[in-house]
């Protein structure tokens, strides 16, 4: 039997707010344990959570990025539970109404554009970290990260595939640096996903129980984790048997998932509402101040490339989608660039050099000004593509311009009339047979011809003026 | 010495600008007195002499220089044990915390500090605010001035007390749902619950967020307008605090009730009331009417709804709000146990009393999934309901008069068990906290066991002037008892 997989997603972004959510404590990564916190994100007794507006106006932000509504009255809810990592035993949350509902995200997979509904988008507080000690009996407790904002994202159960909700989870990804709300740094686990999947046999519509997975943290653990989830829950219905509605935990360096509780053990987290923090009242003005702080994004840049500057559908979405190759695209644009010139360098050898260093497009190291100039020698013939490329590789490691490195490296196109005919005499004469050869059909002496020209030249004739040069000699 | 301690704050701060007595001299005649009455009394928790003699010194300095801003500079006071203060132990009267030394103030203490007040201890309650005795407190049980076989009342009994026996001068207190209203009237003093959102909560250990409010108890009337001024005020640190635009609440005070209207709603004058203290507050409200008040009769029929809806929303915060003491962080930790589960099951149940565990199960149990709708839901229903009736009965009335308590200071164990009769103790002033306002106690009277009764004078939101000069009205004119 066939089976129809659908996955929904709950992404975890934390925002880049200079100060924590409810205190003023700075919202930083990567301090020693303890001592990015005050008495407020640690949970002592008598103090009160005061809300940052910048949250609020930053989840408001991501929310009409993703076409959501906003909601004119919301408010925090607390969420309650046990556990070492979170001071107060309850996470102040939003439950039934969160800042921002019912929008959508188009993404671009497999050449098609898919709509993807979002569900809800609501504001929360992470909690610390848990460091357990190597003798497995002790474990200690790092609170700088209570407090740092978070936004939870909730997606419809819209995905047919890990493909689709890894392409979601770049774009999303995209979205949120575009408009400047979360770095998006995996590895700091500043974006983390929770993944929920159910199969069902092609067909059907009722969908299938679902398990969800927690504690995804980074893209290729999500598109694996619901691979892995796919294929258990297939191998458990083929056998005959029936999935259970849990909750399972990815393992990421081991590669499967493990039950984490069942239905019967889920949570009661008693939710009401949060009596500290007043109801929240967005107003009409407020939703327009910050839509005018939207700058253009993905899915607009991605048909602008294609209308404006003629790319094709394909490297449109690739530049579009990606923040820091269309940033440097952009600017590189501004500097007079040839936009189909610069999309090939990005799409081709840039890409390839960073995908060598495992890095992404804001590594480059070089101004998009140096790349127009790279081009620009192209076009006008100075240097051949060869050299261009070479050059390219030094640029990722010196700060010299084109220009010097051209001239360094001895890479300048020789494109001396007078000069260039002397040499073309000289391997003329050198192989007098030729062109009797050329006229008797075998013209691959022509190529022949040329490559000595530019050994002779070591490399620098411009091949575009002997071609000809040799040509006329040879039908003479 | 003890004729020292009958003076009120406005006569001591003038004994202490024109230097008749220095602050040291008055905290040192403070703390003898709490010396010679506290193996009786019982009322402070933590007894700062170091610091306070400190305070005293600093507000000396600023008497001499002339610059003392406030009426209170200098003179020596006491706080409950659940409002935090830097560096000196804040228990709740609670195991949990009993060594628990906080590293900041609550915003009420950074306000009497700045007006150089002298605290010279901290005082009991009921473990984490929750009673009506002060006899939950893990400590000690505190007596009541008048009768030392009875309780003070509570949670605030340590702040009544330390008044009632004149130990200091005035006192703060918390009142969530009659906290410094009940035990106010039981020892005989004012006790003044201000409107949700005009005293900082900020510091004060929650018990019920919605519910709290940090309050003075002092001798007279206008000690406790003096010390709301002081620490009244909108506080970023307080989401729920607000700008009081009329703290000015000692200036008024004075000018008469005449022509002001006020209710007496019937159904808090039934049965179920001592006759005596009916009589003393209806003799009270008598009086006020000879000063020129308009006496209105008024029902406020959500009365019989306001105690169940008050336990269900002040059990359900709490048992948020105490969720943090776990052992984890600060505060008691079982010496032994095999798990992270046992850990907090030991450290909570034994660091917890009887009556903060009875609520913290009555809190989670009405907040779960399947009895939200019923319990908490409708509660905050009936919530809405109680605040519409009293803002409706405040088209018609300027204040409201009614019994603070239903009964006398009763006896040191006899209620202690049967919680629910303990819990009708709050009958009358729960629905004061469940609407927001304004209300104070004030003695009116005594029984004839020559226990105090007190009247509560309840006002709109925001209007304490009101209840104030009331209050003050009929002290002028009440005489002695």
């Amino acid at each position: 039997m066939n089976y129809e997989t659908v996955i929904g997603l709950e992404v975890h972004a934390e925002l880049n707010t200079k100060t924590k959510i409810y205190c003023s404590c700075a919202n930083e990564f990567g301090a020693e344990p303890n001592t990015k916190c005050c008495p407020i994100c640690s949970g002592m007794p008598g103090v009160l959570p005061s809300l940052n507006e910048k949250v609020v106006e930053s989840c408001v932000k991501a929310g009409l990025a993703m076409n959501c509504e906003i909601t004119e009255y919301s408010k925090q809810d607390r969420k309650n539970y046990f556990y070492p990592d979170l001071p107060k035993a309850y996470q102040i949350s939003q439950f039934d109404l969160p800042l921002c509902h019912d929008g959508y995200v188009d993404i671009y997979v497999n050449g098609e554009t898919k709509r993807i509904g979002i569900t809800r988008i609501h504001i929360e507080e992470d909690a610390g970290k848990l460091i357990h000690g190597l003798d497995g009996k002790e474990s200690f407790a790092d609170y700088n990260r209570c407090g740092v904002p978070l936004i939870e994202i909730v997606t419809e159960p819209d995905f047919r595939s890990p493909e689709e909700a890894h392409v979601f989870l770049e774009t999303l990804r995209n979205i949120l640096l575009f408009i400047g709300v979360s770095d998006c740094k995996m590895q700091e686990g500043s974006l983390r996903c929770d993944v929920n999947v159910s199969v069902r046999p092609e067909g059907q519509k009722k969908l299938g129980t679902r398990s969800e997975m927690k504690n995804v943290g980074t893209f290729k653990g999500a598109v694996k984790a619901m691979e892995f989830e796919r294929d258990r829950q297939i191998a458990i219905l083929e056998q005959g048997g029936t999935i259970q509605q849990e909750t399972r935990r990815w393992d990421d360096a081991k590669g499967e998932s493990v039950l984490l509780r069942s239905k019967e053990d889920a949570h009661d987290y008693r939710y009401f509402p949060e009596p500290d923090i007043m109801p929240i009242h967005i107003q009409a003005e407020t939703v327009e101040e910050i839509r005018k702080t939207i700058p253009e994004l993905p899915n607009e840049k991605f048909k602008r490339y294609m209308d404006e500057y003629g790319l094709s559908e394909y490297d449109a979405s690739l530049i579009a989608f990606h923040i820091y190759f269309a940033e440097f695209f952009e600017k590189c644009i501004q500097e007079g660039g040839n936009p189909k010139a610069i999309s090939n360098w990005c799409l081709g050898d840039i890409s390839k050099i960073l995908k060598q260093k495992e890095q992404e497009a804001d590594a480059i190291p070089f101004a998009p000004k140096a790349l127009v100039e790279l081009t620009k020698l192209v076009e006008a013939d100075k240097i051949s593509n060869t050299s261009a490329k070479k050059v390219l590789d030094r640029m990722f490691e010196t700060d010299k311009s084109p220009e010097t490195l051209v001239e360094e490296m001895g890479l300048l196109q020789i494109s001396d009339n007078s000069f260039l005919e002397g040499i073309v005499d000289e391997v003329m004469a050198e192989n007098p047979d030729t062109p009797a050869q050329y006229k008797n059909g075998k013209t691959n002496v022509l190529g022949f011809l040329v490559g000595q020209v530019m050994k002779k030249s070591k490399g620098k004739a411009n091949p575009q003026m002997v071609n000809p040069m040799i040509k006329e000699r040879l039908e003479k | 010495m003890s004729d020292l301690f009958q003076c009120s704050v406005r006569e001591i701060s003038e004994k202490l600008k024109k230097k008749e007595i220095s602050s040291v001299e008055l905290t040192q005649k403070s703390l003898e007195q709490i010396h010679k009455t506290e193996p009786q009394a019982e009322a402070f928790l933590t007894v700062c002499e170091e610091q306070a003699l400190a305070q005293a010194k600093k507000a000396d300095e600023v008497l001499a220089a002339g610059t003392a801003q406030s009426i209170l500079t200098g003179i020596p006071m006491a706080v409950k044990d659940n409002i935090c203060t830097k560096g000196i132990r804040t228990t709740c009267a609670s195991r949990m915390l009993e060594h628990f030394i906080p590293p900041y103030d609550a915003a009420v203490m950074e306000k009497l500090n700045g007006a150089n007040a002298v605290m010279v201890g901290k005082v009991n309650l009921d473990e984490f605010a929750m009673g009506s005795s002060t006899e939950n407190s893990y400590f000690k049980k505190t007596k009541n001035p008048h009768d030392l076989t009875r309780v003070p009342g509570g949670s605030s009994g340590g702040s009544a007390a330390s008044v009632g026996f004149h130990e200091v001068f005035y006192s703060l207190g918390s009142d969530t749902g009659g906290s410094i209203r009940q035990p106010a009237a039981y020892c005989g003093v004012v006790g003044l619950k201000p409107t949700y959102g005009l005293v900082s909560r900020y510091g004060l250990v929650a018990f019920a967020s919605s519910l709290d409010q940090i309050g003075p108890l002092a001798n007279n009337v206008e000690d406790c307008a003096f010390v709301l001024e002081t620490i009244a005020g909108k506080d970023p640190r307080d989401a729920t605090s607000v700008d009081s635009r009329k703290a000015d609440f000692s200036s008024g005070l004075g000018k008469g009730v005449k022509g002001l209207r006020i209710g007496i709603p019937k159904e808090y004058f039934g049965s179920s009331l001592n006759p005596e203290i009916k009589e003393k507050v209806l003799n009270a409200v008598k009086a006020l009417e000879k000063e020129g008040a308009e006496i209105v009769d008024i029902s406020l029929k959500e009365l019989d709804y306001a105690l169940p809806a008050y336990y269900i929303i002040s059990s359900a915060e709490a048992s948020s709000n105490l969720a943090r003491y776990d052992g984890v962080k600060y505060g008691y930790r079982a010496q032994e146990f095999d798990s992270l589960i046992d850990m907090y099951r030991k450290s909570r149940t034994e660091g917890f009393g009887d009556e903060v565990k009875r609520r913290i199960m009555l809190g989670t149990y009405v907040l779960s999934s399947g009895y939200y709708d019923a319990y908490y839901k409708k509660a905050q229903q009936v919530r809405t309901l109680i605040q519409q009736s009293f803002v409706s009965r405040f088209e018609q009335v300027d204040a409201i008069i009614t019994p603070t308590v239903p009964n006398e200071a009763f006896r040191i164990g006899e209620k202690t068990d049967n919680p629910t009769q303990m819990y009708l103790e709050d009958i009358y002033t729960v629905s004061i906290n469940i609407a927001g306002l304004p209300a104070m106690s004030v003695p009116c009277g005594k029984t004839s066991s020559n226990m105090p009764v007190g009247m509560q004078i309840i006002g709109k939101h925001f209007d304490e002037k009101t209840i104030l000069n009331v209050g003050y009205t009929y002290e002028q004119i009440r005489g002695t008892f």
